[in-house]
């Protein structure tokens, strides 16, 4: 039904129409009641994500699982004559990120309700982030991926920059920084490809056979990109300062999207394209993976700040990522997925969390707190799910992404498993440190007295994600079925390139 | 049927944990309570169905998980194993309900309680039911949840938050070698599924499995890893520590929890898993000695321990060892009839201790106590039973007991047979069996003169005031009082006598004194009648002795205490096992923690990296921070110049070639 409608295309562009929308409202209501103005402008970036969120689901529902090709696949001539063009199409590595977005995109508007500062500029760089990201995951051409995948950086670094904390253009610097490195790189890497296949269509160049040789060098190049988007150990020290200084909804983007973006890059260009390179460099990223998940978690349990506390842990939930990724067999990259998705919507509640007691007293301070459960015992019920969920308790979507990212780690190798598996012990210990700590024991700050717990809003944000949270992880099907065929597609081309190569 | 019976408290603890404000706190006990006693009594039909009429059967309900061959679904099994562990579950858990009452009575938040009680009840039955391992670790980890949850209940004491955090991460160690099992067992047998894991297993004998370098027999590791998952849980010698502290827990948790249900998972994993275990010798072996170790071991700490609940646990985690090593000689339906009994007396123990706690007002320490039988009377007398059941009192020849003699002989004689037989260890089970028995008489003794008789030590008020419980608290403990007394007599041959050979069906060998004594071609299987003798003649040594020091030459054991010579130091600092963890777990976690953050992450990494780079590339964020309404720009332009300079570049480097 939805075959001849470029839904892609809608999905990528509404969003941008709509931040057009609130651009313009302004300069219509210039000098008008500007109370009048913001209202309109959460009304529709409200609206508008919605809308979207509503068309993903159609997206989805309508997307046929067991095909593993590209699908809904768009193509319109743009300099044709250099072999660029504007293409779009979902499978199923992709599809279910494209739900995410547009899943998490009205979450963080409703967070930022109460938001008083430039709150039109606010609503528009969300809207346009959401037309970028959601092009990430739809984009079939490499100038188009490269345009939204760098595009992506800039609305991300005005929200910190713009509506961040005290310390926010340190954090926007080393974000940038950090990202800008590694793009640099992958551009050079695609400027390669792009005069090695004389064709920027990925779906072309996936089925195109690197040179042994160039392989490496390529792989490496987008490994630059992708393991800051991770992040992985040792790239990994932005992330943190970001997180602090991002205002909450962009913290939920950032740990719920962006760091996604790196392991759907692997997904989609690293393993595919350069299967020999990534064959070779397998190793190295298990290592990481490892350090990842062991040393962050020992950081994260000697943080103060809850927002780092936090981020260190996503870093480590992100190792099991790249640990299921280059295992490269089924139940490993499965897992990835599971848990690139289950992350998602674990680290945007939990980030959520803070955001509900930041809103109040305004400090992240872990010791400032104590006791909340005395004044906000609905928040300390949600905050206890999700960190169990993060914690990775079976019956929450956290474990399923885990253990099947070691199952399959443990087929490439007992010791990466081994590893991974002592990250579980540390992340109970610094979660429920936390937890302890903020909202167990006496309610000694008087400040904390008047602590007024969840509003509907917050109610209903923490309720949807901890009800996801929780059916994924007893049912499963939902996802791994979506994925299947695509992973398994992956996993026979790669098989067969490694097979084929000389040894 | 079975439905009800998993389900029910599961949905007890939703209703009562979410609606309770809307239903009320009388409304919440009542359809938790009232589930688990329907539940309890839909076990009880399904064991007289699945145990009784043999009527083994699984249902499937979802699936979990299911990519590629890594195929785990939600299930119901049904057999005699897991109907056995049904019964003590809901008969207990639904008797703590019900004790609760009186309990709780004056605590506020009563209806989150019974929820984690109930949610409790629902992630062990799922456990036991399980017909994979990977649902087994959901039930697992749920029953762990469930202990850091009410083991915290009180969540404003500092000491009950962190016994819980140290409960739930010891757990979690030994659940780091569980779920590294069950990945090995996929890995190996290419299933997680009981059944096609076990029919398979003889076949992988000679597979060889290479960890860390080392190469070891496949089932041997298998087993190695699931055995860590059930020392954790069942606090076995090494990760036993989080047990005692659990005390800090209500005390209805303690008797459910942390005596008669979760602590016990470890030994129905290993049961479970006989297969694997029965073709695993040297971690068998393995397993002996860790639970002769325990049986020992926490039997003497207790000796020295004065808060009556501390004293109850060491006692748990002493009787867990002998399980072990039962399990551990190959005796499965031996170390289940142990868990059976036990779960009655020491759940008694535990309720009664609850009610004096609850008679003196709180007052644990039994150097405050003395003298309080004439308050509590029925307290003291099913005080009494447990105590006999514990230290299986009972007239060998004739054998007629209280349960514990049944149960706790049975695993003694027949670890005396399996070192007749060979098998490693076995005497040596045997006789630190036997020594531990002494110890347990005399601590369990010590507890009852302590507490009960002599002259009252504590402050005169609580004395005047210590009133008997009211009979919500009375009716569970005679209940269990029955099942103390009986239970062994009543069950001995369905576990491991002639019915035996039936009684299991296929989910656990008879053993090898059903086998030896009825089984076909049986030539008989006794011991030396002074092997039945030991364990009554050491038993009631302890009891003289007990009797000797806390009653005849009372405020002698006071005196030894306040010299503090250095076995009693040791023995009352719990062998310094808290010491060493903290300063090797605990501070090296932090130390390494702090290394890497200060250290590697600030130091090094952002040092050398952009911080380094920011102080002399772009001459300091000071700089950056004067451009900030120009951000946009500023990064196209940046962009724009490296794409440039890296197309120039790469324009020559391709025209180079």
């Amino acid at each position: 039904m939805l075959g001849q409608l470029p839904i892609l295309s809608a999905l990528v562009w509404l969003p941008a129409l709509g931040a057009v929308a609130i651009l313009v409202l302004r300069a219509l209501m210039r000098g008008e009641d500007q109370a009048a103005l913001e209202r309109n402008a959460r009304g529709v970036a409200l609206f508008v994500t919605l809308f979207v969120f509503a068309l993903s689901i159609l997206l989805v529902i309508e997307f046929d699982a067991s095909q593993a090709g590209f699908q809904f696949v768009e193509t319109i001539p743009w300099l044709a004559e250099l072999g660029i063009g504007y293409r779009m199409g979902v499978d199923g590595l992709s599809v279910l990120f494209v739900l995410l977005t547009a899943f998490l995109m009205p979450i963080c508007i409703l967070a930022s309700w109460k938001l008083e500062k430039r709150v039109v500029d606010y609503m528009a760089a969300f809207l346009i982030l959401e037309t970028l990201v959601i092009g990430i995951f739809c984009a079939l051409d490499l100038v188009l991926f490269y345009i939204f995948f760098e595009g992506s950086l800039i609305p991300m670094f005005l929200i910190i920059g713009v509506w961040g904390g005290a310390n926010r253009i340190y954090a926007a610097f080393k974000f940038f920084l950090y990202t800008f490195v590694g793009s640099v790189l992958m551009l050079v890497a695609m400027i390669w490809m792009y005069l090695d296949a004389g064709t920027t269509d990925i779906s072309v160049l996936l089925t195109h056979e690197f040179a042994r040789d160039a392989q490496t060098w390529l792989w490496l190049a987008f490994f630059a990109s992708f393991a800051v988007k991770m992040p992985m150990w040792p790239v990994h020290t932005w992330l943190p300062d970001a997180h602090v200084e991002a205002p909450t909804a962009g913290s939920v983007i950032l740990a719920g999207i962006l760091l996604k973006l790196g392991g759907y890059g692997f997904l989609r260009f690293s393993l595919p394209m350069f299967p020999d390179a990534s064959a070779f460099f397998a190793p190295m990223v298990m290592v990481l993976s490892v350090i990842a998940i062991v040393y962050t978690s020992l950081v994260a349990f000697r943080q103060t700040d809850i927002k780092k506390l936090i981020a260190y842990s996503s870093v480590a939930h992100m190792g099991f990522v790249t640990m299921g990724l280059f295992t490269m067999n089924e139940v490993g990259v499965q897992g990835a997925i599971f848990q690139m998705l289950s992350h998602g919507v674990i680290s945007g509640a939990l980030f959520l969390c803070v955001g509900v007691i930041y809103d109040r007293f305004h400090t992240r301070e872990i010791g400032f707190y104590g006791g909340l459960v005395h004044r906000m015992p609905v928040y300390a019920a949600f905050f206890a799910l999700f960190a169990m969920a993060n914690v990775g308790l079976p019956g929450t979507s956290g474990f399923v992404g885990e253990i099947m990212t070691m199952v399959g780690a443990f087929e490439y190798d007992p010791r990466v498993a081994a590893g991974a598996a002592l990250g579980v012990i540390f992340s109970a210990v610094y979660m429920l440190t936390l937890y302890k700590k903020v909202v167990f024991g006496e309610l000694t700050n008087p400040r904390l007295e008047t602590a007024t717990d969840l509003n509907v809003r917050e109610w209903i944000n923490l309720g949807v994600l901890g009800f996801i949270a929780i059916y994924l992880g007893f049912f499963t099907t939902p996802i791994t079925a979506t994925t299947a065929a695509s992973v398994e597609a992956l996993i026979t081309q790669y098989q067969a390139a490694l097979a084929a190569a000389p040894n | 049927m079975a439905y009800i019976v998993v389900f029910g408290p599961l949905l007890a603890a939703i209703v009562a944990g979410l609606f309770h404000r809307q239903i009320g706190v009388k409304a919440s006990m009542l359809i938790t309570t009232g589930l688990t006693i329907l539940a309890a009594l839909g076990s009880a039909w399904l064991f007289f169905d699945v145990a009784v009429g043999g009527n083994a059967r699984t249902y499937q309900l979802a699936t979990w998980m299911a990519v590629g061959s890594f195929d785990v679904s939600w299930a119901i099994k049904l057999d005699t194993l897991s109907a056995v562990m049904l019964v003590v579950i809901t008969s207990v858990s639904s008797l703590v309900h019900v004790y609760s009452w009186g309990y709780m009575a004056e605590d506020p938040h009563r209806p989150r309680f019974f929820a984690y009680l109930s949610l409790f009840t629902f992630a062990m039955l799922s456990l036991v039911t399980a017909d994979n391992f990977l649902q087994m670790f959901f039930g697992w980890e749920g029953v762990g949840l469930a202990s850091y949850l009410l083991i915290g209940f009180w969540y404003k004491k500092e000491s009950a938050n962190s016994a819980a955090i140290k409960a739930f991460v010891t757990n979690r160690v030994g659940d780091f070698g569980l779920a590294l099992g069950v990945m090995a067992i996929f890995f190996v047998f290419g299933t997680v599924s009981f059944d096609e894991v076990f029919a398979a297993a003889p076949g992988q004998a000679d597979t060889i499995l290479t960890f860390f370098g080392i190469e070891f027999a496949a089932l041997e590791l298998i087993a190695l890893l699931l055995f860590i998952g059930a020392m954790g849980k069942s606090a076995q010698f090494f990760l036993h520590v989080w047990l005692p502290d659990a005390m800090e827990g209500p005390t209805p948790v303690s008797a459910l929890i942390h005596a008669a249900t979760m602590v016990t998972a470890g030994v129905f994993l290993v049961c479970r898993a006989y297969p694997i275990y029965e073709m695993a010798e040297l971690t068998s072996a393995f397993i002996t000695v860790i639970g002769l170790t325990t049986a020992l071991f926490a039997a003497t700490v207790g000796l020295a321990q004065n808060d009556i609940k501390r004293v109850i646990a060491y006692s748990t985690c002493s009787q867990l060892g002998y399980m072990f090593f039962a399990a551990g000689l190959g005796l499965y339906s031996a170390a289940m009839f142990h868990l059976f009994t036990h779960a009655f007396f020491k759940a008694l123990l535990f309720l009664g201790a609850g009610s004096v706690i609850h008679g003196l007002h709180h007052e644990q320490d039994m150097r405050h106590m003395g003298g309080v039988w004439k308050k509590l009377p029925l307290t003291w007398g099913m005080m009494l039973i447990g105590t006999l059941a514990l230290t299986g009192v009972g007239l060998p020849l004739i054998n007629l007991g209280l349960a514990g003699f049944y149960s706790k002989d049975m695993i003694l004689e027949e670890a005396f047979m399996a070192g007749a037989e060979g098998i490693p260890f076995g005497f040596l089970a045997f006789i630190v069996g036997i020594i531990a028995a002494g110890l347990t008489s005399f601590y369990s003794w010590r507890l009852i003169f302590f507490t009960f008789h002599g002259t009252y030590r504590g402050d005169q008020k609580t004395f005047d005031h210590a009133h008997e419980s009211p009979w919500v608290m009375m009716i569970p403990l005679f209940l269990l009082a029955i099942g103390a007394v009986f239970a062994g007599m009543v069950f001995r041959s369905d576990f491991v006598g002639s019915g035996a050979l039936t009684f299991w069906g296929e989910s656990l060998p008879a053993g090898p004194y059903a086998e030896g004594n009825y089984g076909p071609g049986a030539e008989g299987h006794h011991p030396p009648t002074w092997v039945l003798f030991a364990p009554v003649g050491v038993t009631a040594i302890g009891f003289v002795l007990a009797y000797w020091f806390y009653v005849v030459k009372e405020g002698l054991p006071a005196r030894i205490a306040a010299q503090n010579g250095p076995l009693h130091r040791f023995l009352s600092n719990k062998w310094y096992f808290d010491e060493i963890y903290d300063f090797v777990f605990v501070r090296g976690t932090r130390a390494l923690g702090d290394l890497f953050w200060k250290g590697g992450d600030q130091k090094i990494i952002d040092g050398l990296g952009p911080n380094g780079v920011a102080a002399t590339v772009m001459g300091g964020a000071r700089r950056i921070a004067k451009m900030q309404t120009g951000y946009l720009y500023h990064y196209a332009f940046v962009m724009l110049i490296g794409v440039l300079l890296l197309t120039i570049w790469l324009i020559a480097g391709v025209g180079g070639q």
